[in-house]
Formats: C-alpha cells, structure tokens, sequence
C-alpha cells in the first residue's frame, strides 16, 4: 500500500512543480510560451526532469550495472555518430559531403553501425583472433577479461561452455547471421513485390488466386510454420548443412514474401488507378513497362520502409529458428544460437552482472542492427520525400 | 463606427526548403459590420493565407511575421490561446472549399452542427438543434425538419455546402470566412448556394470576407472587391466601380479573359467522313446503366463540347471512345473503321490515333519520371525514335508547348507550376501525333489567366495540326471560347445537340436554358434578376426536377 501513496504523492509533487514552473515563467517573461501553455505541457516538463533525477541517481548506485552500460553507450554512439559525420563531411566527393550535410545524427548513427558490422562480415577471418569453431580448454570464462573477476586477457568476451571464443563468434556470426538475413530479405521482396504488383495491375482472377494462397499462408503463425516446413527440410537434407541452410532461406523469403504481397499489391493498387496509368494503358504499353517504369518509382518511399522492418524481422526470424536448434546448424557461429547456447547465465544477473552479460552481447549485436537499419530506412523515406510532400 | 476587421501592414511567411519566404507582403484590409468583401486572384496569390490571418490563425509551415489583425478592439496576434478559442466558432465562423472533406463522416450533421453553440455556451443542445432546423429552413435546404440527422455522405455536394454555412451561422458570428465555397460545385448547384449564402448574411447582418477566383461569383455576392497578386494587394473598390473601371492592368487582364472566341468555322461539307463517329452507344457500370443511346460525330479539325453537370455521363462516353469502358451496344468508329471496343483489341496504330489530356495533370504525369521521359516515351514507344533523334523531338514538342526544352527536359512535375503541368499532358498526347485528342475538363483545375493560356494553345495547335477535339466541360465560358459544335448530356442522354451559334442562341430544350441561365455573369444584378425571373421559391433542386 505504501508504495502505492509513494507514486500518488510523486505525482501530485511533480504536478506543484509543474504548476510553479509554469506560474514562475508567467511573472518572469510575458509572451505567449508560458501564457498559452496548457497545465499538462508543464507538467511533462516536470515529468521529464523529475525522470533524468531518476536517472541520476540511478546511474550513482553500484548495482545498477547494466544501467549504466545502458547510459554509457547511449553517449559513447551518439558521440561517435557526431564525429563520424563529421568526417564524412569533410573528406569524400562533393555529392557525400552534401549527403552528410543534410543528415541526422540517427541516420549518421545508423550509417556507422552498419558500415562497422559489413566491415566486421566481409573481414571476418582477417580481424577474429581465433576461429568460429576452435575450441579452447577453458570454457565458461567470464567477459571482461579480468582474472580476478574469472576472466581471461586472451578472451576478451570470455569463452562460452565448450571453449570457443565468444569475440571470434560474434565477429563470424556477422558474416553467416546478417549475410543470410539480407539474402533472404531480398528474395521476399523480389517475391512477394513483384507479384503484388502483379495482382494490383492485372487484377481479376490472378489477383483473387494469388490473393487467397497469401492469405492460407498468412493464417499459419509463421514461426510454427517455419518450425515445421524446417522440420521436414532437415529431412530432405539429409546431413548436407548447407542445404539446410538454403532451405531454411527460401521457406523464409516464401513466408515473409506474404506481408511484402500484401503491402505491394494494396501500394500498387492505389498507383494502378491514377491517370498516367491509364494513359500508359491506352498507349498500348505492356506488362513489364508498366510495373516497372511507371508503377515501382512511385512504390519505392513505403517498400524501402518494408524493407528496413522485414530485414529485422528475418533476421530475428532466423536468430528464433537457430535458438530452437532448426536453423544455421553448428559449428557455424550464429547470433540466435550464441543467446540460446548461454541462455542460463542469464539468471546470474542479480549478483553476477558480468556472468549475465555473456548471452546479452550476440543479443545487444541484434538489437544494435535492428536499430540502426531502421534509422537509416527511416532517413531514406525523408529524402525519398515520400514524407515531405 | 470602427471597423470590425482591421489588419494593418500584414506580413506573412512561408517555409519551403528550410528558407522562409514571403507569402503576404503587407496587406492592409478593413471590413466593417455587415460588409461583405471579395478576395479574388490566382492561386498562389494568399487568397486563403489572407484569409486565415483574419481569423488569427495559420496553417502549418506559415507564420506571421509582422503587421497586425484587429477584430472588435482584440489584437488576434498576440491574443492569448483561451481568448482565440472564446472567439472562433463564435465570433468568426469558417466555411471551407470542399464541405464533403470538412465534415467529419463520421457523426451526423446536426451533431457537428451543435457543436460550437453548445460548447461555447450559447445554446443548450435541443435548443441548438431546433435553430439549425430553421437555418436549413432558411438556406432552403429539402427536408430541414430531417436532413440535419443524416450522415454527411447521404447528402448531396451543394446541400452540404449549405449544410456547413449554417453550422458557420450557429452561433451569429459576427464575421464568417468563406474559401471558395462554391468552387467544387456544378453551375446549376452554385446558383443555390450563392443566393442561400447571400440571403443569409443579409438576414443576420453579417460581415463576410469571400474568397473566389471567380469574378461572376463574386460580383454578386460582395459590396467590395479586392484583387490581390503573388501577397499584394493590386486595387480595392467597391464591386460596382471594379466591374465597370477597373485602374490596374492586371484587373483588367482578369475582366477581359472571358473574352477569348473563335471565329465560326464554315460548315462541314456534305458526305464527309468524320473523324470520331459514336453511334448508339449505351454504356453500364454493372448493372446501373449511365449512358443511353448516344450519338455525335467529331470532324478533322473541329472541336466538340459535350456538357452537362458531374454525373451525366460526359467522361464515360469518353471512356467508350477510348475503350477503357467497353459499351452494351452501339458503336465508335474512326475514319469510318469500326473499331474494337475493347482498347486491348486495338492495334497500336489506332491507339496512337486518339489521345487524352486528363483533368487533373497531378495525377495524369508520373511524379516520379522526368518531362524528357514522359514526353520522350510515346515518341520512342509510336515512332521508334531513340537517342538524339528522341530528344530532338521531345525538344520540339516542348517548343510547341511554348516551354523552354533547356530549362524543362530534366524537371520533376512537382516542379512545374498546375498549367505547366497541364502543357506537358498536351505536348505527351502531341507526341503520338495523334488526330483527335479528348480533352477531359483540362482548364476545370486552373486559374483564369492560366486557363485562358491553355485554350488558346489548343486552339492554335487544332490550325496548324488540323487535331479534332472532343471538349468535355461543365463550363460554359469555356465551350463559347473554343467550340464548334456542342453536346449537351444530362443524365446519360443526349439532350440537345448542334452547332455553337445555334446552341447559344434560343430557343433552347429547358436544360440547356437551365444551364445557361445559371453562368454567372459579370453583371452585379445578375443573380437578383435571376431570382425573380425563376421565382423565389423554386430555385435550384425544385427547378432541376421539372425537367
């Protein structure tokens, strides 16, 4: 009960507060800020700086370890993305200088991570200290790399339960995690965009045919599905991992093509019956001209924005599939099957902060991605204007 | 007296590519009580901007930058957001241009209606209820005892617009803003909702401040005028003064627009094969049918009008022409050749022969393509033309547009002014090199000035390449200025058909005489004598529905 008053009083101080505020800012500068200022816009005032005290006082505890790293990169990144605009406003040709010009720092953000983590992929045998699937005699040692903690100075992030290095894994799993997301990103998109398009074009019984089976499709949770179209590839494979691999990218592109179907084929069918489209039609054009020419350009602002979401959605898809143990197969090194493999540490967390952080860094490679392609799609779509006009 | 409205050196800025540049460029402007006032210009004048600020108020993207607005003693500019909202619905009403994308579609008329008066205290809710029932009475709305509790889109596009001037009323503003209100609306519509809105204001001894582009309108409903250009402010008088010496060049380039005719053409010889012939045609959407039985011939070289108010089939029978909406039964022939009636059947040749310049040139260029492409493609795609060969011709289509290729061949559409726009369709249905083109409503989207520009292109073009033209249009100014022959359709059928002198003159079917009697005409008195002439009471729908 007690904790209840405690937030009702809170409130009820940080709404004094907001009121003061705002009657000070009154006496003090007349205009109409602080005149037409509605009591709820003080008291978000309040609201936030009562939050960042929190915040403070939060990052001054010493248990509160995560938190910190949490604040501590929010700035580290932000400093970072500052300066590598920066940089790329003064060296390139002048047509990236302007890019980098016009950016926002979250594009600028986006940008960096992104170029870090395709650095980190294609390099990847060059920059790993040791190999994907080399195993060390000592297992379980502690990120950090400080002895007195259980850490090891050879193995900066430590060594998982079999006594491969975890930095070398995270740095392979960039090329095997992210290259096959994008791969099977891209043929979702070629899939599902085209013949969305065609169904928006042509119409008719082939819209209505292609229409029905993306909805049977759709009806099936998609994971299961996944889970079980796996299931039965991994028969078909036989012991080929590759193979598997193959199939587990096209059941993936074939599952996610649906949601790319449906958003092409609503997109085209509001492009399909404006009039440059009929003009074209009775110019005689064909097929292809017509999706191709005159209805994907004006398609591109909402794909692209798709396609940022898709990625991630993929990429967790097959970060889920090789935590259930059906998708990228050991020893290849694999985000989903990093935090699967080092799950249980997680439960040291309360008094063992860095024993917990073992799982949580191919987890945090996969949020860090997943956040900065969505900045820079969410950049693109500004300077693709498809939400400036 | 003092003024109700007085702004004074009124600045106003808009923001576009992260510059703020100038869209109202100190105006001055007083209204008094009861006074109605005409805002006219092109667009892009800050008719609208002008407008707002008079309520306090500017959309997003604009700020004022200087000056100030008066209203009844109270400095709107620098008024506090609780005095603004104490004002607005209650004091100084708002009719927009477009009533069907005001409403809200979601909640009935009347509920929108007791909105303001109930939250500004003016009125309880039935109280309200049974006022607007009597402000529908009294804008001669059908059914006023009932019409308030139907959902915007049961009613038609004019009784909407009268449906809003009352919710404007609701609470006797003294001072109502109305942006275009009849714009959007058929000519025979109009005439209801000019004399509605005219009667009401008198009633109430409101002031009002109406925007238009159109000078006819105008001339009726304001006792002053004043013409406005790119944020200044040209002349002000009042209306009659205006009409009759207007001082400033540019007033009187406006006046003398609706002066454009062609000459007569002489009269098609006998036995000659027209270019566009439509015979029988009876066309269906499903199951409702829209055109019956329609018949007309297109010769080389003459321009058809075909008339009539939204919804009486025009654009369908161009549809038939082209295809797009195979007819029942009947036919359409070209140079004599019955042609298929679907567009897919048609060879490419005769695809080519008939080309359509749309309404809306926003929605007719692909916003993604440059012009060098969208005229460059026809040419490729007819002619086989690739190259330089491609862009000299596209060079000398624009040329013929009188656009300068240089500055135009590598421009978006969205940086084309709306008759720039309007100049690329043609010159991409020039590029097929066709003989007849299908003009759909392509001046109905533009100013005056602009529009006039557009017609006497067209004009030009039909001399020297002996095009035929299919015109469709409600607008009668326009069919006096480029017709030979005229068409005029009402509700799929054809009522009335034959040369312009003879269309123009009487004795006319009644539609046509409805139609015709309804152009506004520059003349102040016009709608008063028009009024009298039809009857007081039987104005509008009731007259529509003799025929």
């Amino acid at each position: 009960m007690s904790v209840w008053l405690w937030i009702i009083l809170t409130l009820i101080v940080i709404g004094a507060v907001g009121w003061a505020f705002r009657a000070v800012g009154r006496a003090i500068r007349p205009g109409p800020f602080f005149r037409d200022m509605p009591f709820g816009v003080a008291y978000g005032y309040a609201l936030a700086v009562a939050l960042l005290l929190g915040g403070v006082w939060l990052w001054t505890l010493p248990n509160a370890i995560f938190f910190r790293w949490a604040v501590e990169g929010f700035f580290g990144f932000s400093i970072a993305a500052y300066l590598f605009r920066l940089l790329g406003r003064s060296v390139g040709t002048a047509w990236t200088r302007k890019m980098f010009r016009a950016m926002p720092l979250t594009a600028a953000f986006g940008l960096m991570v992104i170029l870090i983590y395709a650095v980190l992929a294609i390099f990847a045998g060059v920059i790993a200290p040791h190999g994907q699937s080399e195993i060390f005699p000592l297992a379980n040692v502690v990120p950090g790399g400080d002895p007195a903690m259980g850490g090891n100075p050879d193995f900066p992030l430590g060594t998982d339960q079999i006594g491969r290095d975890i930095l070398s894994r995270l740095i392979y799993g960039a090329q095997n995690t992210v290259g096959i997301a994008f791969a099977t990103t891209l043929i979702a998109f070629f899939l599902g965009g085209s013949l969305g398009f065609l169904a928006a074009t042509l119409g008719g019984w082939l819209d209505q045919l292609l229409s029905r089976m993306v909805d049977v499709l759709m009806a099936i949770p998609s994971l299961i599905f996944a889970l079980l179209l796996m299931t039965i590839a991994s028969v078909w494979a036989g012991g080929e991992k590759g193979l598997l691999t193959l199939y587990m990218v096209l059941i993936i592109a074939v599952i996610d093509s649906t949601r790319v179907f449906r958003l092409a084929r609503a997109v085209g069918q509001n492009i399909v019956v404006m009039d440059y489209i009929e003009a074209a039609k009775l110019r005689g054009e064909g097929l292809g001209y017509l999706v191709f020419r005159e209805i994907l350009p004006n398609a591109t602002a909402p794909l692209l924005a798709e396609f940022g979401l898709r990625f991630c959605f993929v990429f967790l898809t097959i970060a889920s599939l090789s935590f259930l143990g059906v998708g990228i197969q050991p020893p290849l090194a694999d985000w989903g099957t990093m935090v699967r493999d080092l799950a249980q540490f997680i439960n040291f967390a309360a008094f063992a902060p860095m024993v917990a952080s073992a799982p949580l860094l191919a987890a945090g490679s996969i949020a860090l991605l997943t956040v900065a392609v969505n900045f820079v799609v969410d950049w693109m779509l500004h300077r693709s204007s498809g939400l400036k006009e | 007296m003092t003024a109700l409205v007085e702004i004074k050196g009124l600045m106003i800025e808009g923001r576009s590519d992260e510059t703020w540049s100038p869209i109202i460029k100190g105006v001055n402007l007083t209204l008094n009580k009861g006074e109605v006032l005409g805002l006219i210009g092109e667009s892009g004048a800050g008719k609208s901007t002008l407008g707002l600020a008079a309520m306090g108020f500017c959309r997003d993207g604009v700020r004022i930058s200087g000056g100030s607005v008066m209203f009844d003693g109270i400095d709107l500019l620098n008024a506090s957001a609780a005095v603004k909202r104490s004002l607005l619905g209650k004091r100084i009403a708002y009719v927009a241009q477009s009533a069907a994308a005001s409403f809200n579609p979601a909640h009935k008329i009347i509920d929108q209606h007791t909105e303001a008066p109930v939250q500004h205290g003016v009125m309880s809710r039935a109280d309200s209820i049974k006022d607007g029932i009597e402000l529908y009475r009294r804008l001669r709305l059908p059914n006023p005892d009932e019409i308030g509790f139907r959902y915007p889109h049961q009613v038609s596009g004019g009784q909407l617009q009268r449906a809003m001037t009352a919710m404007a009323m609701s609470c006797r503003p003294d001072l109502i803003i109305f942006d275009e209100p009849t714009t959007a609306l058929d000519v025979t519509t109009q005439i209801e909702v000019l004399a509605a809105i005219r009667d009401i204001v008198a009633q109430f001894d409101t002031a009002a401040i109406y925007i238009t582009h159109d000078l006819a309108v105008v001339a009726q409903m304001a006792d002053r005028i004043k013409v406005l250009l790119k944020g200044d402010e040209v002349e002000e008088a009042d209306t009659r003064t205006m009409l009759s010496a207007p001082k400033q060049d540019y007033t009187k380039s406006l006046w003398a627009v609706r002066s454009f005719e062609r000459p007569t053409k002489p009269a098609v010889p006998a036995g000659a094969v027209p270019v566009v012939s439509v015979r029988g045609v009876t066309a269906a959407y499903g199951k409702a049918v829209v055109l019956h039985d329609v018949s007309f011939d297109i010769h080389a070289g003459r321009t058809v009008a075909v008339v009539g108010e939204s919804g009486s089939g025009k654009s369908t029978t161009a549809r038939c022409i082209t295809g797009l909406l195979p007819p029942k039964s009947g036919t359409i022939a070209f140079d004599g050749v019955t042609l298929p009636a679907d567009y897919r059947k048609r060879t490419k040749d005769q695809l080519r022969q008939a080309q359509m310049i749309y309404q809306m040139a926003d929605t007719a260029l692909n916003p993604r393509l440059r012009i060098g492409d969208i005229i460059g493609r026809p040419v490729q795609f007819y002619s086989g033309l690739t190259g330089a060969k491609r862009r000299e011709r596209v060079d000398e289509l624009l040329d013929q547009i009188e656009l300068d290729p240089r500055q135009y061949f590598n421009r978006l559409p969205s940086e084309l002014s709306g008759g720039q726009k309007q100049r690329i369709g043609i010159a991409r249905a020039l590029a097929a090199e066709p003989k007849f083109i299908i003009c759909d409503e392509v001046t109905s989207a533009l100013d005056q000035l602009v529009a006039e520009g557009i017609l006497r292109l067209l004009a030009r073009l039909q001399d020297t390449l002996n095009l035929s033209y299919m015109f469709i249009t409600h607008d009668l100014a326009t069919v006096k200025a480029i017709a030979d022959e005229v068409v005029v359709m009402k509700d799929g059928h054809v009522v009335e058909q034959g040369p312009k002198a003879e269309m123009f003159s009487p004795p006319h079917h009644p539609y046509t005489d409805l139609l015709l009697s309804s152009v506004p005409e520059m003349d102040p008195d016009w709608l008063t004598n028009l009024l009298s002439e039809r009857g007081l009471d039987n104005i509008g729908d009731a007259a529509v529905d003799k025929m």
